[in-house]
């Protein structure tokens, strides 16, 4: 499938993620910077954050994005590396992999913390 | 028949900076500066699922993160994350021909038209506010 | 294999101005013996105008025949004698001694590219991957079935693709490329900038079928804009533009 996918679309993707996490990252930031920076950090302030579901939506948005951005980047330079079948199928799908656990992982610990498990 | 052995430069070669003016120390930080965030993003998915180990398990990883490793690394990352992002667009407009110049008939000393001004600045600025906002981080990071 | 003979100054054609020397160190390698590369120092007598390559010839007149070394026009026209002059891919004939301004010139054969022996080294790659992109006018009709006797073009038009169709295929900006240092599959620089060429040319109807030739994972996106190729050019012909022109078409900046 990854390998179907012709290059183009994958790096259209790719610029298309990076610009979109780059306005999502900054909210993120600035979020961070409504309070101080330590209380911000403060245990009641996360779980507050991540229980507003708009902005737990926008943690999951900048997960997608920066994975799909990250992984294909990393795949990027794998390619470039090394060249043959095997391996580049190897990368390809591996990153492919990589970029599901990750946002699988991340996923849990938004929808987890939103849904009130702590 | 066994395979032409290509006198490839290799990594060194790719990652050598000294050669080919700014374009290149850009194209090298770029590549850093991406493999850096990467690691640093799956640091932080890894990191901040410790909230649901509870307050407990939350403050026990926030105390590694707030000691002068945890800031300098921070500190780091944030210079990787403003020059990935102001270069990135910088990049990104060059590949659709943005700000590369136009053809026209070359005249010796054949300069680049694509190696303008407008790219050198936009490297040079990647740079500086990838420092100054590496210092605005330290200075809230410390400042409190 | 360090050896330093001296060209003695009335073994060549006497000027008015006396010349400087030159430590130049000549790499010698031959993959067919399995050798290692060495470099072999000789003293070479130079002028403000003496090319790179005019030292190399003067060795093999006067020290050792057996350097390989390929050329031809001595002009910068026929792209020949590509090679890595202290440390970067230039012309041999049109990098003058002088303005190296360094008193020891290292002579290698070019990266990126098998070598065959000393300073000559294998083209194929570059030619195969030049005639991938179709470097020839693509339409249904000719010149000779055409109403019309010629494609006329109006200058503004040929402005679009002269500069790209300087190319001299020396292989020059493929050894520059950053990209090329370690992706054997890569299309290059010079490829690319010659799809362009003949994209950018207002008698061509072929821009589909090239860009579906570089839209590959080994192709145009493997570019990052570093620019060396651009650098290295003794033409002026700016792969980096053309490249980054073409992806504007496929990322729907030009149509």
């Amino acid at each position: 499938m990854v390998n179907k996918l012709r290059e183009s679309i994958i790096m259209k993707i790719h610029y298309g993620t990076a610009l979109a996490a780059v306005a999502l990252v900054a909210v993120h930031i600035l979020m961070r910077l409504t309070q101080s920076f330590s209380e911000s950090l403060e245990y009641a302030n996360v779980i507050a954050n991540y229980k507003f579901l708009p902005y737990a939506g926008m943690l999951e948005i900048i997960l997608i994005l920066l994975s799909i951005h990250g992984f294909n980047g990393l795949r990027v330079i794998l390619l470039e590396l090394k060249q043959g079948r095997g391996y580049e199928k190897a990368v390809s799908y591996g990153c492919l992999a990589g970029m599901i656990g990750l946002i699988a992982y991340g996923s849990r610990t938004i929808i987890m913390v939103n849904m009130g498990v702590v | 028949m066994e395979p032409l052995d290509e006198n490839k430069e290799g990594i060194g070669g790719m990652i050598n900076p000294r050669r080919y003016g700014i374009e290149r120390v850009a194209y090298l930080l770029m590549r850093l500066s991406g493999l850096g965030l990467l690691a640093y993003f799956i640091a932080h998915i890894y990191e901040t699922s410790s909230i649901l180990r509870g307050e407990v398990g939350w403050n026990e990883f926030l105390a590694l993160t707030q000691t002068n490793e945890g800031h300098a690394i921070l500190a780091i990352v944030i210079a990787m994350c403003v020059f990935h992002t102001v270069n990135g667009i910088r990049v990104m407009l060059g590949h659709g021909g943005v700000g590369v110049g136009k053809p026209s008939r070359p005249d010796y000393p054949y300069n680049p038209a694509s190696q303008n001004y407008r790219h050198k600045i936009g490297i040079y600025s990647a740079i500086v506010l990838a420092a100054i906002a590496m210092l605005y981080g330290l200075a809230v990071m410390y400042g409190e | 294999m360090a050896q330093v003979p001296k060209l003695e100054e009335n073994s060549v054609s006497k000027t008015s101005s006396s010349p400087k020397s030159v430590t130049l160190r000549i790499a010698r390698v031959n993959p067919k013996q399995n050798t290692e590369k060495k470099f072999m120092e000789f003293s070479i007598p130079y002028q403000r105008w003496t090319t790179v390559l005019e030292a190399i010839l003067q060795v093999k007149k006067h020290f050792d025949h057996s350097v390989a070394v390929r050329y031809s026009c001595r002009q910068a026209t026929c792209g020949s004698c590509g090679m890595i002059i202290n440390g970067k891919p230039r012309l041999a004939c049109f990098t003058k001694i002088s303005e190296l301004e360094s008193n020891v010139v290292t002579v290698e054969p070019m990266n990126n590219f098998p070598i065959i022996r000393d300073l000559t080294v294998r083209f194929e790659r570059l030619f195969d991957s030049h005639h991938k992109v179709k470097p020839f006018l693509i339409r249904e009709d000719s010149e000779i079935s055409s109403d019309e006797k010629e494609f006329l073009q109006s200058p503004e038009e040929v402005e679009q693709y002269i500069q790209f169709s300087n190319c001299i295929k020396c292989g020059l900006c493929n050894s520059a490329c950053p990209t090329m240092a370690t992706d054997s599959s890569f299309i290059g620089p010079q490829a690319l900038a010659q799809a362009y060429r003949y994209v950018a040319d207002s008698r061509d109807k072929g821009k589909d079928s090239r860009l579906k030739i570089i839209d590959d994972s080994h192709g145009i996106w493997r570019c990052h804009f570093a620019g060396s190729c651009s650098q290295v050019c003794p033409k002026g012909v700016d792969p980096a533009m053309g490249i980054q022109f073409l992806r504007g078409y496929l990322l729907g900046f030009r149509s």
